[in-house]
């Protein structure tokens, strides 16, 4: 395939890699990135909102040329049973400022620009190639890889692994297992097309102000999982995600979980008269700071999603790829300019790095999140959503019950179906998890 | 259980871009007589109903739907079930969107 030999290879060119190959090419190392799609973010799938903050600290103009589509000025969350919601609505003028902090974005346009901003520093891109495999020496020192191209075998000094949440190399070198089906949830996604005036009024938006939805309740039918609605200038992505392993408890299909999503009387009507253009699908690695592997050996490095390195609760991915991509990057060079080899010991670097960062700190805070609603999701996915919306209700509704008794009905509604252990256990958790 | 919704994921699929590498399926079941339960699990998990039954009651793969999410290889790959490759490079599912 290619001759050369290569300071380093980037596998992937999705949020990660392409920080990745950026940094490592705008330091003047020799960069190779392999794509396995078409071109980069033919394979990729996401919400999707994109950080500002961790896109500026590699491309600081970026809003001058990415394909973004709306500043978020709104955010809501809805907790629904099967015929309401009960919201939280947040929006402020604030976040209509010069240097918006969210976007919506839709990714495989976004890759394509980030690829092209790769390509441009200086790194060889090259797509359509699948890598099969990592080449070990007898050490076990990864020096080059194995790709599906004639006589497709290159080497470098380092490899960075950024293969994505499926990714095959690293588990088949038995680097790092493959992710356990309650560590990956399985979202789906449709893009409904609307013209631009329709989705403004339904969404309240004017110009290119943006509002993103995301929903948990009896949607996910008594699983760990989430929807999300968010608006771009020309359609709505629209989806929702449960945790692989209570797919395969449930027996739901997640094309029936996403119909059913878009039926709900609180999402028909903002989704009604469009037209979908797309259907996907996707893991998103939700097992947290407990599920993250090594994530570095003799000549490689791993990040983004291949990591784990996703935070669940706040559902924040690509900025977390990025930033672990960058982090990996500046890391290797610094073992570079040293002259030193790229042994594990000197990789640790990038794992020192990291710590430091909002990565791993995010994701130690939450460390114990991931179990708790995995093992209570009944409660929190299903009986929590069902009661605050009977208590919603009867507190709205005027029907001549003293309000004394209104409130008794309440109480008592929740403690039947919860008890006051439960209750005050589910409360306890929780807070202790999120502390 | 599930109550059956009229989908039709065929519907869903069609709207996707595909290209399909003819005769080089890039998933495999694994022969059996009587399916597992993590390869059972499959023929309602897969987003692409990719996975079905035979007259025979044995899973049958046909991959042409595939949208590369990986589910099945994390249920299937672990258990022997499958096995689970990449399409050739520009093969697959290609998402204009995303
Ligand atoms: C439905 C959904 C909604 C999400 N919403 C958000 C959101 O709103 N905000 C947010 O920040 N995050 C979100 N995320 C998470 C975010 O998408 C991921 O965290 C992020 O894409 C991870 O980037 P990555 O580069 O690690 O992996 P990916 O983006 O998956 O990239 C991996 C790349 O590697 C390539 N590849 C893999 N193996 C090989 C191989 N062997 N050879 C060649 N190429 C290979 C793939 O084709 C792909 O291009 C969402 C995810 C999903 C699924
Ligand atoms: S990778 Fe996903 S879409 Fe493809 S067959 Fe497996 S489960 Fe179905």
């Amino acid at each position: 395939m290619i001759e050369e030999r290569f300071d380093a290879i980037v596998i992937g060119a999705g949020m990660a890699g392409n920080a990745a190959a950026l940094t490592l090419a705008q330091r003047g190392l020799k960069v190779l990135q392999l794509e396995r799609g078409e071109y980069s973010g033919s394979k990729n799938v996401q919400g999707a909102i994109l950080y500002s903050e961790m896109l500026e600290k590699l491309i600081p103009d970026f809003r001058d040329d990415a394909p973004l589509e709306r500043h978020l000025v709104e955010q809501r969350f809805w907790m629904m049973d099967d015929h309401s919601h009960v919201g939280l609505h947040y929006r402020s003028d604030d976040f209509n400022e010069e240097r918006p902090n969210r976007y919506t974005i839709i990714r495989a346009q976004f890759d394509k620009w980030f690829s092209k901003k790769v390509q441009e520093a200086g790194a060889l891109v090259v797509c359509e190639t699948t890598v099969t495999e990592l080449v070990q020496d007898a050490y076990g020192k990864v020096i080059g890889v194995r790709t599906d191209r004639p006589g497709g075998q290159v080497h470098a000094d380092v490899v960075v692994l950024a293969e994505g949440v499926t990714g095959l190399l690293g588990a088949r070198a038995h680097l790092r297992k493959i992710p356990q089906p309650d560590n990956v949830a399985l979202a789906v996604k449709e893009m409904h097309f609307l013209p631009r005036e329709t989705i403004e009024a339904r969404f309240n938006l004017k110009g290119d102000e943006g509002t993103v939805i995301e929903a948990v309740g009896t949607i996910s039918r008594g699983m760990t999982g989430m929807g999300f609605i968010y608006a771009n200038k020309e359609c709505v992505s629209l989806g929702i995600g449960c945790l692989v392993s209570d797919f395969q408890k449930s027996g739901e299909s997640p094309y029936q979980l996403i119909e059913r999503f878009k039926r709900h009387p609180s999402v028909a009507p903002l989704i009604e008269g469009s037209e979908v253009k797309e259907y996907s699908a996707h893991l998103i690695p939700e097992g947290g700071y407990k599920a993250i592997p090594q994530l570095f050996g003799d000549g490689w490095v791993v990040v983004g999603d291949a990591a784990q390195l996703n935070n669940a609760v706040h559902r924040e991915g690509s900025n977390l790829a990025m930033t672990s991509g960058r982090i990996a990057a500046e890391a290797i060079f610094q073992v570079k300019s040293r002259r030193d080899p790229m042994t594990k010991e000197n990789l640790s670097l990038y794992k020192t790095m990291l710590d430091q960062s909002f990565v791993m700190k995010d994701l130690k805070k939450y460390k114990d999140m991931p179990t708790l609603l995995h093992t209570q999701s009944q409660n929190f996915f299903l009986t929590y959503p069902q009661l605050v919306s009977k208590a919603m209700q009867n507190f709205v509704r005027v029907d001549g019950t003293p309000k004394v008794e209104k409130e008794k009905r309440t109480l008592k509604s929740f403690v039947s179906a919860r008890s006051w252990t439960g209750l005050f256990g589910d409360a306890f958790r929780f807070a202790r998890a999120w502390r | 259980m599930t109550t059956e919704l009229s989908v039709r994921v065929e519907d869903k699929l069609f709207q996707n871009r595909y290209l399909v590498d003819a005769g080089r399926a890039h998933i495999k079941v694994r022969p059996h007589d009587v399916p597992t339960p993590a390869l059972r699990s499959l023929l309602t998990a897969c987003p692409a109903r990719c996975y079905e039954l035979n007259d025979k009651g044995q899973v049958e793969i046909s991959a042409d739907g595939c949208v590369e999410c990986g589910t099945c290889r994390i249920i299937g790959e672990p258990t022997g079930d499958i096995e689970w490759n990449y399409p050739r490079g520009g093969y697959g599912v290609l998402f204009k969107f995303g």
